[in-house]
């Protein structure tokens, strides 16, 4: 059996590995928290990759109900048929509209199903999708028909923290909290993203992210995310390592800074330790 | 023998069922984690059994006292203490100084035990807030037995050992003990509403499709709804300031979960007692404030007004004109409470402390004659917001009826 495993794009922690490797021989649903920007939403689609299989998306918003992943029943159309005559009124099922996890119960392949950010849709949404997950079936009142998934697609959630899921959906899934990678893990995220880049460069940077995101009072920590973005733009600037150490030391805001630093109030405080470390000496 | 971890995990408050419990064992006879690394069941087993990363810290702390439990059964090589590693602490905490006053014979068997026991018991005391090194100071060591010599010899690790992964305890920023989570806390809430249907049309209206078809002589016309929303609107007035200090934030976060489920949600700060000033913000509070009169200008007589407060003040801040802790009031506190309380239909005063000082202004007991205590007691319906959903409940019940 393929095991799913760090790939040439993404970089997947040990236990990462192994929690989703245990939930897809388990066949239960994976539910994945961490800071944004770490890559939640990227798993699924390099899970996906390994497995040479499709993923269905299914991005959940606050006005997203649980009903309109399984099914939609187009009444007013019907409706509108019945007057004109059309001799599909009488067929119901020509009005049902599929949803997304109808189609990922029905896909050959065993698919990748996300539902990506779960916490944004109402508090009952979970709840509402229970038996769904469970049992990988559901009902259609309309056609009085079982829905069954022909293979138990993988299904992995993420979560935002947004809301507390409740627990009778917890029981159901495998949790992995994907914490913020360590210095090493970071290094490999920068050489799967950037090959070619210097070593010293990578070091300067990292050191100065780190600088960031570990000071005290920091509103919206820098993610991987943003690390990588801001690299981009470094690359493309051309600035070398040495001008990213001859800040660090002196407690000012980096280069391109713009692309770490997303709220003004960081930005000030920022500003106003370099205007004081500088007052000091 | 998983049972044990599972009570422990159990036991150290970390919400875990059976079927959890036997999402694990099945894993492990699927053949998951068999390449005998403690590691993997580690991971595996949180995997499986916690469902919050702020519950990871107390698993971390089951899965150490399970794992060195049956540490013999787990592996049998290691069972010493990781040389190198004690070394290196030994060389943080103690000083020349501290080595030389420290002399004894123990063997460095019994040393490296006991130290470790020691360590164990700095990291619970760094988890209750203490510096690492601070109150043990030198005693910490004085009678356990250190020989320098010992270190040198006992220097040359012959097993090594690496810190385990849950004894880093990295979690443990992540762990909360906070009892009421934004989850409870809305559904709570939820009875604090009155639907009522505005706004956009486009709810499909099965009846009223019917009727209008069929006044339409069978010819198809179509009607739309709005949804049902929640029509409640919440005022809050929170203390803040001195005693209140601890409660306002968290009392602000529960209200703000909460905020969507609301028509509007405004709040505003006062300090210990309401009087003729209100603010927003704490830091401009001297140049941004609203009139309290200005309230029932702005706000309509059915809003659910809800005052947040510990109560904790002297009789005199509500009975006399120049009653406040900050400034001249011309008009006594109860005036403004009585205006507020006059205008609006429905009000509450939550507040966050503990039950013995739960009644308003009980405090002062010379108090007692006073009518105005009575006055503001019997006129406010208090709960308490801590830890009690049930009282929140009631509140709310309350303020719908």
């Amino acid at each position: 059996m393929v095991q799913f495993s760090s790939t040439k794009q993404y970089v997947a922690t040990r236990d990462l590995i192994e929690a989703v490797n245990a939930s897809i021989t388990l066949e239960k649903p994976l539910l994945i928290k961490g800071e944004p920007g770490t890559g939640k939403t990227k798993l699924a689609q390099e899970i996906a990759l390994k497995f040479e299989t499709k993923l269905i998306k299914w991005n959940i918003k606050s006005t997203t109900k649980a009903h309109q992943g399984l099914y939609e029943y187009d009444a007013v159309s019907r409706l509108r048929d019945s007057q004109l005559g059309d001799k599909k009124v009488k067929d119901i099922a020509n009005y049902i509209k599929k949803g997304v996890l109808w189609n990922a119960f029905e896909y050959k392949n065993k698919p990748v199903l996300l539902i990506d950010e779960i916490d944004k849709a109402d508090i009952e949404f979970p709840n509402d999708l229970l038996q769904e997950l469970d049992a990988m079936e559901f009902f259609v009142y309309e056609t009085s028909s079982f829905i069954k998934a022909k293979q138990r697609p993988i299904v992995i959630i993420t979560s935002n923290n947004e809301k507390d899921l409740p627990d009778a959906f917890l029981r159901r899934c495998f949790f992995h909290y994907i914490s913020f990678p360590d210095i090493a893990t970071l290094e490999k995220i920068i050489h799967v993203h950037y090959p070619n880049i210097k070593k010293n460069l990578i070091n300067a940077s990292i050191k100065s992210f780190l600088t960031i995101r570990d000071t005290a009072g920091i509103k919206k920590k820098p993610s991987t995310s943003e690390l990588l973005d801001w690299l981009k733009l470094i690359l493309a600037d051309d600035i070398d390592a040495q001008d990213l150490m001859k800040n660090n030391n002196k407690n000012i805001l980096p280069p391109l800074y713009g692309a770490l630093l997303k709220n003004e109030a960081d930005v000030e405080l920022f500003q106003k330790i370099a205007f004081m470390s500088r007052s000091e000496s | 023998m998983f049972l044990k971890l599972f009570g422990s995990i159990r036991n150290n408050g970390v919400p875990v069922t059976l079927k959890e419990y036997l999402d694990l064992l099945e894993g492990l006879s699927l053949g998951l984690c068999n390449s005998n690394k403690i590691e993997d069941f580690y991971n595996f087993a949180k995997l499986c059994l916690i469902k919050d990363e702020k519950n990871y810290d107390k698993f971390d702390r089951a899965f150490n006292s399970f794992y060195k439990e049956n540490i013999d059964i787990i592996n049998q090589i290691q069972k010493n203490v990781p040389e190198d590693w004690v070394l290196n602490e030994l060389k943080k905490i103690l000083s020349k100084k501290d080595k030389k006053k420290i002399s004894n014979d123990k063997d460095w068997d019994d040393i490296l035990k006991e130290f470790e026991e020691r360590l164990n018991e700095q990291k619970k005391r760094h988890e209750g807030g203490n510096k690492w090194i601070g109150t043990g100071g030198t005693s910490m060591f004085g009678n356990s037995g250190y020989n320098p010599k010992g270190v040198r010899v006992g220097g040359k690790p012959s097993n090594r050992r690496a810190i385990k992964v849950w004894e880093k305890r990295v979690y443990q920023n992540l762990d909360d003990q906070v009892t009421i989570n934004t989850r409870n806390i809305k559904m709570a809430l939820r009875r604090l509403r009155k639907l009522t249907r505005e706004g956009i049309q486009d709810e499909f209206d099965l009846e009223d499709t019917i009727k209008a078809t069929a006044k339409n002589a069978g010819l198809l016309n179509i009607k739309y709804r709005s949804e049902k929303k929640n029509s409640v609107r919440v005022l809050l007035l929170i203390d803040i300031g001195g005693s209140m200090d601890d409660h306002a934030k968290s009392s602000e976060q529960v209200f703000s979960a909460a905020n969507s489920e609301f028509k509007s949600l405004d709040y505003f700060y006062f300090h210990n007692c309401v009087y003729e000033n209100i603010w927003k913000n704490n830091y401009r509070r001297n140049s941004e404030y609203l009139e309290t009169e200005n309230l029932l200008r702005s706000y309509s007589k059915n809003t659910k007004l809800i005052f947040i407060g510990d109560a904790l003040m002297s009789p005199y801040e509500i009975t006399y004109p120049g009653g406040s802790v900050e400034h001249w009031n011309e008009k006594p506190g109860v005036f403004y409470i009585k205006k507020l309380t006059n205008y609006f239909d429905k009000f509450v005063w939550l507040n966050p402390e503990e039950k013995k000082k739960l009644a308003i202004f009980s405090i002062y007991n010379d108090f007692e004659r006073s009518n105005e205590k009575k006055y503001v007691s019997n006129e406010f319906k208090r709960y308490r917001v801590s830890n009690e959903k049930v009282n929140l409940i009631n509140s709310t019940k309350y303020l719908c009826v």
